[in-house]
């Protein structure tokens, strides 16, 4: 199979490296240092991660890929809180967090809105949490719910809408208590591929028109590609930094642009670092003999 | 178009094919049990005498032995005496159908033989409120609990290898220890209901509680919840369908406690009305009483799921009663 001849994925166009200029000079939200994660199982410690390392400036929106193993959920479950570091720190807005709290408001990828609570009460729980009165937090979660779309649902049970809308309140609920960072723990992974590309578009629509910074966990390399500026690529067994790269993809976001040269370099550079040559391909290979065979032929060894 | 197999693997049964297994279900026990009632040849161990004859000891209406009877039967027939009479009839202690159906009826009208005893309906009113006072002081104490155990790994630590150690202590074995200490009147009785159900309630309701998603939890720790908010606004509202059908079971297992704890201390409800029964050998109105139970307990559950359904409206997709 021919390679295509594509550019490299660190050139950037004038306006993609205004951009960055511009998102490199802005204030960092959340600051990693050294964060490492050190499980006890029963065969010993296990090392999920180790010596992590990034920033993630306001307003950016970040996803993170790496292979199975890599300890992305353990990264984003430490950052909300959830699990504690063993070493290194966590800054968010330059104050160390541990623990969670609405500052750094979750997706999760199961769906977990509250199944006794309608849609509205589910969006004003992270306010009434606060303090907010109940008029003061409706209203505001009526807010959030228009602008996820979903006006017609409020008064109506979790159990009653598809995995889209679920995780469209799930979006809501957690932005509705104001954090400072949405951390995404692959939300959109149970759902089906066109909902899928429905609820990218939606995000991304979402994060241009409030304040709000993204990290974003996925396996899907066409996904981390499309919705990020910067993608966090993770080595696994421990779970490493392998390298940031800085998406060349000019915004805003079409589904046309998959097919570009630049996306198509960046996912190339990504299928390099997730999936090295060498490893897996003797299994390919020996299917390759049956690639003409036609049903009910037999097959010769070609060797 | 053939029929379903009545015999698929996990597959429901239709509505009409439901609905004539259910009957079949109460039917055939009361097709066995007025064979044996009403069928002379089946079973009938005894004669009952309408002619006494020659034989000193016997009386009409008496019961004896087919054999004895058989026996003076021959004795007489040698002696060349008057031959008793008599046609075969179950024991005392098995009444017919017919019998029952009517003690259902006649049970609450009969006025009782002494004017200090009660009528079956206080009797009744009375048992059901040692189980009410039994089970609520029960769970006032053990639902809290369980919930918390289930919650907090420590107050789980700390409480629940006792219950669990205590649980297998029967409940009857302290009747005399609640005498002592309670009297004899009401007080024992709901002690036994209490000490019967609450061990059982403790662990079943902190099991429950320790399998709510914990992904709810998580989620409302990532919005803000401190513990208070986390214990009252996600943990117990997530139980609280699972809870209510493990409080319907609780219920139905402090009701076996009833019979037993009522014996204890001066006899009183239903049991008392039982005993008392058998003592007069009217067994018919001993077996009405025994069913009531049976159908007060069923219908009180069959109405608290009908309830269920409507307390948790969200429940319904999830189809798991």
């Amino acid at each position: 199979m021919t390679k295509l001849d594509l550019p490299n994925y660190k050139d950037q166009s004038p306006e993609v490296k205004a951009r960055f200029d511009d998102l490199k000079q802005r204030d960092v939200i959340l600051d990693v240092k050294h964060l490492g994660k050190i499980f006890d199982s029963a065969k010993g410690p296990v090392t999920a991660l180790e010596d992590i390392n990034f920033q993630v400036h306001r307003r950016e929106f970040v996803t993170v890929i790496g292979p199975s193993g890599c300890g992305k959920s353990t990264l984003i479950r430490t950052l909300a809180g959830l699990e504690s570091a063993t070493s290194g720190e966590v800054l968010l807005e330059g104050a160390a967090v541990s623990g969670p709290g609405p500052d750094r408001g979750m997706v999760f990828q199961g769906y977990t809105l509250f199944p006794w609570l309608t849609v509205k009460k589910n969006v004003m729980f992270g306010l009434r949490n606060q303090g907010v009165s109940a008029v003061e937090a409706e209203s505001e979660a009526l807010e959030w719910i228009n602008l996820v779309g979903l006006e017609k649902f409020a008064e109506v049970y979790p159990d009653q809408l598809s995995g889209g809308m679920k995780q469209r309140v799930a979006i809501a609920r957690a932005l509705a208590a104001k954090p400072r960072i949405l951390l995404m723990d692959e939300p959109f992974g149970a759902l089906d591929a066109q909902t899928r590309s429905k609820m990218q578009a939606y995000l991304l629509e979402i994060w241009r028109h409030i304040d709000i910074t993204i990290l974003f966990i996925t396996h899907d390399l066409d996904e981390a590609i499309y919705l990020a500026d910067r993608i966090l690529v993770l080595d696994a067994h421990p779970g490493r930094v392998s390298e940031l790269i800085e998406v060349p993809v000019s915004r805003p976001r079409a589904p046309e642009q998959l097919l570009q040269p630049e996306f198509l370099a960046a996912r190339q550079r990504l299928d390099e670092l997730i999936h090295p040559p060498g490893q897996g391909d003797e299994e390919v290979g020996k299917l390759n003999m049956l690639r003409f065979a036609k049903v009910g032929e037999e097959v010769q060894p070609q060797n | 178009m053939t029929s379903a197999p009545w015999l698929a693997p996990r597959i429901a049964l239709s509505q009409q094919r439901e609905r004539v297994l259910t009957l079949l279900s109460f039917l055939l026990p009361l097709l066995v049990w007025a064979a044996v009632s009403y069928t002379p040849f089946i079973w009938h161990p005894n004669m009952e005498i309408t002619e006494p004859g020659s034989v000193n000891y016997f009386q009409e209406g008496m019961q004896i032995e087919r054999e004895t009877f058989q026996e003076e039967y021959n004795t007489q027939l040698e002696a060349g005496g008057e031959l008793p009479q008599g046609f075969r009839a179950n024991p005392v202690y098995l009444p017919a159908p017919h019998e029952v159906a009517i003690a259902f009826y006649t049970s609450f009208t009969t006025e009782p033989r002494r004017r200090s005893e009660q009528w079956l309906h206080e009797s009744l009113w009375h048992s059901i409120q040692i189980i009410f006072w039994g089970f609520t002081l029960s769970s006032i104490l053990g639902v809290p609990l369980g919930i918390l155990s289930g919650t907090f790994a420590a107050v789980s630590r700390l409480h629940e290898p006792f219950i669990e150690f205590f649980r297998y202590l029967p409940a009857p074995a302290f009747g005399a220890l609640a005498v002592a200490i309670l009297g004899i009147y009401d007080g024992p009785k709901i002690a036994i209901i209490f000490i019967g159900t609450f061990f059982q309630q403790v662990l079943v309701i902190s099991n429950t509680t320790r399998k709510l998603d914990i992904a709810l939890l998580e989620a409302a720790l990532t919005l803000g919840a401190n513990r208070r908010q986390l214990l009252f606004k996600v943990v117990i509202p997530g139980v609280l369908p699972q809870l209510y059908k493990d409080q319907r079971i609780l219920l139905g297992w402090a009701w076996t406690y009833l019979i037993v704890a009522e014996l204890i201390g001066t006899s009183s409800g239903i049991t008392w009305f039982i005993t008392q029964q058998a003592r007069y050998q009217n067994f018919d109105n001993v077996f009405a009483a025994i069913m009531m139970i049976g159908i007060i307990g069923l219908l009180s559950d069959l109405l608290l799921a009908r309830l269920g359904k409507r307390l948790f409206p969200w429940e319904r997709s999830s189809n798991k009663s």
